[in-house]
């Protein structure tokens, strides 16, 4: 392949790819990534290229594997194009099924279809409420394209951006663009790209470097590796783009090294830009020159903080510096350095392709363009959606994520990763924006968000994440180090029952240090998870602490299991199931749990049947004394029907 | 070399551009505390100890004075009450690991802390690692593990080279007093790194 040297140049070679591509031309899309690739989506896409071809389809259908779709939940998923047919939940067993109805007599296979509440099948993906709502500028092209194939991403347009940025714009103007579109960093903090932009062009020095952060490492969140996995050339597209505007030569991929699909796709990525001329000398002969080292992290989330992460480049410990100098005038061998998260680059080309006005005219006030959050947890569809800016919780949380599974009561949502905080019911009407979330005491983080549904304890969800930061925390600064350290010791006790009264303000003054006094974000926004609950479920606190009661029966040391012996039919069910033989009994003998043995497990709970519902759960008051061993039934199995 | 103009606990002080507000607050006879501070060490700002209240544009915030460098116009206080709370918090959660620290908490009215925990008798201001690499130019001491496993050590081949057993400068810059009590002085162990991360339990 010759190396593209004109815009006219990518434009041909553009025009050619099409040429040879039939858009009427049936394609099978099979999603690949994580979620998909967990759920086999491998084997399905083996099954479709055995099928097609012992269809005599060979030629006649294209099967491609593709990057994330975002619905996780109902993975493996595939779409066939044209007619944009979702199957969801595929095995490769459904696919001879497919294959002669769909491809061959351009029928549905109703079952594979999405089924709404009332029954009715979706055959088209845009028609699925979990699309329907969703709003897909940065992360809609995973579904269309292979990773592995920049042909695929230059068909869609791809590169015509950085095409026109670097011979139809000055450096300035790109970074005039990307300001007047106020572009905000999903990293987690907000702040302006290109007032970031501008401080790194305007430092004094030769040689200034970009960086796409791919440290993505919050529980739960996987956004930034779904799409630098599914469409890693629209990050790099990004990086140059705003290398150009900068004045740098020189970038960096921070990438987790537990993303190795995300590593590799990257790696294939920056090969075939190099092939193309689209990364190296003279990039499609501007005259302007830009590579990019990938650099692997060794796993440590606290890496994902500027001042850590350049640290680690460098090749030293990834431990955050104390300095006040941001990183965008002092950052890698002290050089001007811009760090930018994956979403954030990914946004530039569509910014540069489509214009600042365009950009404004999606989102909030003060919040612009779209969010992708990774919606997980008690949620009915989990998975990764995209919505524009100023979309409210409920509606993300119940239009596009379905609402609570199993008809449980909605608790609370956690935004923003372990540094965010957990809002209650009361603020689902909250719209997604930078301000309106860290006024209410979370953030929009990286873009984590975890439902909670009734049977969550928040006090556990406090020491969950402090735990975690604990784990995480470099243990350079003091309040960072011990200060989270006391906070889950405090957070412990009172799960385990053992809480004393002064504990809500013992954290609390702990949390004011960390907030004030840490050296770097991680210490900083520590406090959020333990403040956020305290503020919103203070009554649970107090619960743990003054009664021992944990309301929603989570804090094994604070709950008790019981048997009521006017609803035990004798069913033996619990007795089978309890893995420590701590349920006594026999036919039509009341059973009952030796308080002693219980490990709490909370089996007996669930597999008792609902229409006995015998098994009760105590928290907070004395357990009633059990009957006689050898008690009989009061009620026989099959007479309260 | 540049000067510029500051006010410091209401007294207005010239410095000149690049010290830190440690050291213009300490070139006026004001006194911050310090310990993980050297003068003849890089700053470091990890034990936040001489935390200082500035403010600017009508906000305020705390800042280490050890790192933070002087500008025109910038307003510092020292013992605001958040100030001081602060100091209080951070000993009183070092003096758990650190009980060589007693004399100075005392002084902040701390007499027993509320916290449990591992006791270390270090406090990580990494003074002796810092000594080593940036003076001495030896690089025999370095921090292992993360988070409340942080340790300080002497790298094992450093110190077979013999190049600790004429120095001893690390003795002398230890606040606690942890490396010339626990040091042997015969093969300069008992915080080798092979045995702080044989005590951890790993390799």
């Amino acid at each position: 392949m010759a190396k593209l040297r004109s815009p006219q140049d990518l434009e041909r070679k553009r025009q050619q790819i099409l040429s040879q591509r039939d858009p009427n031309k049936p394609c099978v899309t099979i999603c690949s990534g994580t979620g998909c690739h967990a759920l086999g989506s491998d084997k399905v896409a083996e099954a479709f290229v055995a099928e097609i071809e012992k269809n005599g389809l060979k030629g006649k259908v294209d099967v491609r594997r593709t990057g994330c779709h975002g619905f996780c939940e109902r993975g493996p998923v595939t779409v066939i194009f044209p007619e944009e047919i979702c199957y969801l939940g595929i095995k490769a067993p459904d696919v001879p099924e497919i294959v002669a109805q769909t491809l061959v007599n351009k029928k549905l296979v109703d079952r594979l279809l999405y089924k709404d509440a009332s029954g009715k099948v979706i055959a088209h993906e845009g028609d699925i409420p979990f699309y329907k709502f969703q709003k897909r500028i940065v992360f809609g092209s995973n579904r269309l394209i292979d990773p592995k194939s920049i042909d695929d991403y230059i068909a869609l347009g791809g590169y015509s951006a950085l095409a026109k940025a670097l011979f139809k714009m000055s450096p300035e103007q790109v970074l005039q663009t990307v300001k007047k579109a106020n572009l905000r960093g999903r990293g987690g903090g907000g702040f302006p790209a290109g007032v970031k932009w501008q401080t790194t062009r305007d430092a004094p020095g030769d040689i200034k470097y970009v960086i796409v952060n791919a440290d993505e490492g919050d529980p739960g969140a996987f956004m930034d590796r779904s799409l630098l996995e599914g469409n890693p050339h629209s990050v790099l597209e990004g990086l140059i783009i705003g290398a150009y505007a900068i004045g740098a030569h020189e970038g960096f991929i921070y990438v987790r090294q537990e993303y190795p699909l995300a590593v590799e796709n990257v790696s294939v990525a920056l090969e075939q830009a190099r092939k193309y001329g689209l990364l190296g000398k003279n990039i499609l002969g501007s005259g302007f020159d830009f590579d990019v080292k990938i650099h692997r992290g060794a796993g440590a989330f606290v890496s994902g903080e500027s001042s850590a992460l350049m640290t680690a480049i460098e090749g030293k410990v990834g431990e955050p510096r104390p300095k006040y100098i941001r990183t965008a005038v002092s950052g890698i061998w002290e050089r001007p350095s811009n760090l930018n998260n994956v979403e954030t680059w990914a946004n530039v080309p569509l910014i540069i392709e489509k214009g600042a006005d365009w950009f404004t005219s999606i989102g909030t006030n003060r919040s612009k363009g779209t969010k992708i959050f990774s919606l997980v947890g008690k949620v009915c569809n989990t998975g990764l959606v995209e919505v524009p800016m100023g979309m409210t919780l409920r509606q993300i949380i119940y239009d596009i994520g379905g609402g609570i599974p199993k008809g449980k009561k909605f608790k609370a949502v956690q935004t923003g990763g372990p540094s965010g905080g957990c809002l209650p019911e009361s603020l689902l009407d909250l719209p997604v924006d930078f301000d309106e979330l860290t006024e209410a005491g979370s953030m929009m983080g990286s873009g984590g968000m975890i439902v909670m549904d009734e049977d969550t304890c928040m006090v556990d969800v406090a020491r969950y994440f402090l735990t975690f930061l604990a784990d995480e925390s470099c243990g350079k600064c003091v309040p960072c180090r011990l200060g989270i350290e006391q906070m889950v010791e405090v957070l412990n006790r009172i799960c385990a029952g053992e809480g004393r009264k002064g504990d809500i303000e013992l954290l609390e003054e702990l949390c004011e240090v960390a907030r004030d006094a840490s050296l770097c974000a991680l210490g900083q926004t520590a406090p959020n998870p333990v403040l956020s609950t305290i503020k919103y479920f203070r009554d649970e606190y107090e619960a743990h602490i003054d009664k021992k009661r944990c309301p929603a029966g989570v804090c094994k040391a604070l709950v008790s299991y019981y048997i009521d012996p006017q609803k035990c039919t004798a069913c033996g069910i619990c007795l089978r199931k309890c893995p420590v033989e701590a349920i006594s009994g026999g036919k039509n003998l009341v059973h009952i749990i030796d308080q002693n043995k219980c490990t709490k497990c909370r089996t007996c709970f669930e597999v008792c049947p609902p229409r006995f519902s015998a098994v009760v759960r105590i928290s907070g008051e004395p357990i009633p004394e059990a009957v006689p061993l050898g008690t009989e039934v009061a009620r026989k199995k099959g007479t309260q029907e | 070399m540049k000067k510029v103009k500051l006010i410091i606990d209401g007294k207005e002080v010239e410095a000149e551009e690049g010290k830190t507000i440690l050291e213009a607050a300490r070139a006026v006879g004001i006194n911050i505390p310090t310990l993980c501070y050297n003068e003849k060490l890089a700053p470091y700002g990890a034990c936040r100890f001489c935390s200082v209240e500035i403010s600017k544009n009508d906000r305020s915030k705390l800042v280490v004075s050890c790192v933070y460098q002087v500008e025109d116009g910038l307003v510092v206080k020292t013992s605001t009450p958040k100030v001081i709370k602060t100091r209080k918090m951070i000993l009183e959660l070092m003096l758990g690991s650190a009980p060589a620290l007693k004399e100075l908490a005392k002084e902040y009215g701390i007499e027993k802390p509320r916290f449990k925990t591992e006791v270390t008798q270090c406090i990580l201001c990494g003074q002796c690692v810092r000594y080593c690499a940036e003076v001495k130019g030896a690089n025999a001491l370095t921090f292992v593990g993360r988070g409340v496993n942080r340790r300080v050590a002497f790298v094992d081949e450093v110190v077979a080279t013999g190049v600790c057993m004429d120095c001893r400068q690390c003795y002398g810059v230890c606040p606690t007093g942890k490396i010339p009590r626990e040091t042997d002085g015969a093969y300069f162990g008992g915080n080798l790194l092979s045995e702080v991360l044989a005590k951890t339990g790993r390799k």
